[in-house]
């Protein structure tokens, strides 16, 4: 079976500074990768290759076969450290916006019925990251912890096939980034959702991921720090029964899986 | 306690926000009663009496010649030309500063073209108006446009440079093309924005707008002053200038509250 996505020997490199040399990957569709590594070495940078926020100066990334398109799009979704969440919308809005927006091209919201569906699949959509009570609401009068549920829930209502995050849960305090980690692993397996995260906590990518990159500069020039870039130190398979269980449900025939209940 | 620290309470703030004014009134009253004891004929420093005879003649009687009441005939003009200029110099600006702030091939050609065009001193080219658009309206409405839509524009396209660029991504994310991601995401953001630029652009188009009544007009606030001046009517004057800045401080207090209500959600975002 050929990989969901394959990066072919990525370079990335600003003027003089390498950041990332011959990165060479094959992701599984569903896998959850936790991208780890010291400040500055460049897993942001992969993570916006991956968003096409940026385009590799070398090299290739496919997904599904396909050369990834050069600027974002609706099939990856994003959630940011901070600025992910419109504040000028209400909690609901933020996350109607994105079934909006695909269906009007002209003038970017829907009315009547139309609208009103779109928010009542945002309202379940929030409902399910407990946000069921604060529809209403501005996201400034949010808690951090709740804007990134907000974030999630707006990235997720777009059904994308991946989902990157950096350092989602990085401004959060340890309690909350509990609670987020149940819901971000309950969400992964209810969908069969790929999913990068930068995080800075390592003992989050363990946990979390079924898969954890290590982002590190091999060579290291003392007198041109920026010479070479970081690459793929380490790369190791986790959670293998997570894994396992979520292989053995899809191997079900969907008239059974249907009716399951995510297993957690 | 340090001066720092110090806070005035509820009713000591509202006395030292009145102690001023009061303190500019008496003044006033005391250098007039003075000046009109000496002289009777005074005409510097008019006393209430004097100016509300003024007002009164102006206002609240018809002009014996046309049948008008000119104070409001004037109030109206003036507020007229302002409220287009101002109109138009909001919708060129908001066009322009969005373009500029979030469209880099937009950018790269409006930017400097927008910086030169503001350092252009508008009352300069205010001969050049009269040239081309003549001495009716559309010559003072242009003076104000002009003189305010690029310090608009430009503030404008720094607001909309200040929009974080995630939320821009996340809305391509979303499923936005450049059309409306401009028209939901950009848009609002900017909105709030635009209202406070107003507030502080409304001096500036006060300037230009008595500035081009005082040169070539037949009514408004800005040519009965510049008018009267010829008989030292200061019964008239100072009235006037009250009511002018009547006016902008109304104008200026609608906005801030027009941006409260319109937009509920900018006082929170902006902490």
């Amino acid at each position: 079976m050929s990989a969901f996505i394959t990066v072919k020997n990525v370079w990335q490199e600003y003027g003089d500074q390498v950041v990332l040399e011959r990165l060479n990957l094959r992701i599984n569709e569903g896998e959850f990768c936790t991208l780890v590594g010291a400040s500055g070495c460049g897993k942001s940078t992969f993570l916006r290759l991956l968003l096409g926020q940026e385009r590799a100066s070398r090299g290739e990334i496919h997904i599904q076969g396909q050369p990834l398109t050069d600027e974002p799009d609706a099939s990856r979704g994003v959630v940011f450290q901070r600025y992910s969440v419109f504040p000028h919308l209400s909690v609901l809005d933020n996350v109607a916006l994105g079934l909006e927006l695909p269906r009007a091209p002209l003038c970017g919201r829907l009315f009547g019925a139309d609208k009103r569906l779109a928010r009542d699949e945002a309202a379940q959509m929030l409902t399910k990251v407990g946000l069921g009570h604060a529809l209403d609401k501005y996201p400034s009068a949010l808690s951090g912890g709740m804007q990134q549920r907000l974030a999630i829930a707006q990235a997720l209502i777009m059904q994308p096939r991946v989902l990157l995050l950096d350092e989602p849960f990085g401004a959060l305090d340890p309690g909350i980034r509990k609670d987020m980690h149940a819901l971000l692993l309950e969400l992964w397996h209810e969908t069969k959702l790929t999913v990068f995260m930068v995080t800075h906590d390592l003992s989050e990518g363990f946990s979390l991921g079924t898969r954890l990159l290590v982002f590190d500069k091999v060579r290291l020039d003392p007198h041109a720090p920026n010479a070479f870039g970081a690459r793929i130190t380490y790369d190791i398979p986790l959670n293998s029964d997570r894994r396992a269980t979520r292989a053995a449900v899809e191997a079900l025939p969907s008239h059974i899986s249907g009716n399951l209940h995510p297993a957690l | 306690m340090r001066l720092i620290n110090r806070h005035p309470d509820r009713s000591g703030r509202l006395l030292l926000i009145l102690l001023p004014f009061a303190l500019l009134l008496f003044a006033y009253f005391t250098g007039s009663a003075q000046r009109l004891a000496n002289n009777p004929n005074d005409k510097l420093l008019p006393s209430a009496t004097q100016m509300a005879a003024a007002v009164d003649r102006l206002a609240f009687t018809a002009d014996k010649r046309s049948g008008n009441y000119l104070f409001w005939q004037d109030s109206a003009a003036s507020l007229k030309r302002l409220g287009m200029g101002l109109g138009i110099a909001a919708l060129l600006g908001l066009c322009l500063g969005i373009a500029a702030g979030t469209l880099p091939l937009f950018s790269a050609p409006l930017s400097p073209l927008l910086t030169v065009l503001s350092m252009v001193p508008p009352l300069a080219i205010l001969p050049i108006l009269f040239i081309t658009f003549g001495l009716g309206e559309l010559a003072k409405v242009m003076l104000i446009v002009i003189g305010i839509t690029p310090v608009l524009a430009r503030d404008l396209e720094q607001r909309a440079r200040e929009i974080p660029p995630e939320l821009l991504i996340k809305a391509q994310t979303l499923g936005a093309s450049t059309w409306t991601l401009i028209l939901r995401v950009v848009l609002p953001q900017i909105l709030p924005r635009l209202l406070i630029a107003l507030r502080l652009v409304l001096g500036s188009a006060w300037l230009f707008l008595i500035a081009a009544e005082a040169i070539a007009s037949t009514d408004g606030l800005g040519y009965r002053i510049f008018l009267v001046r010829r008989y030292m009517a200061m019964d008239v004057i100072l009235p006037y200038v009250a009511w002018i800045t009547l006016l902008a401080w109304l104008m200026d207090l609608g906005l801030r509250q027009l941006t409260r209500l319109a937009f509920p959600w900018y006082a929170g975002a902006k902490a």
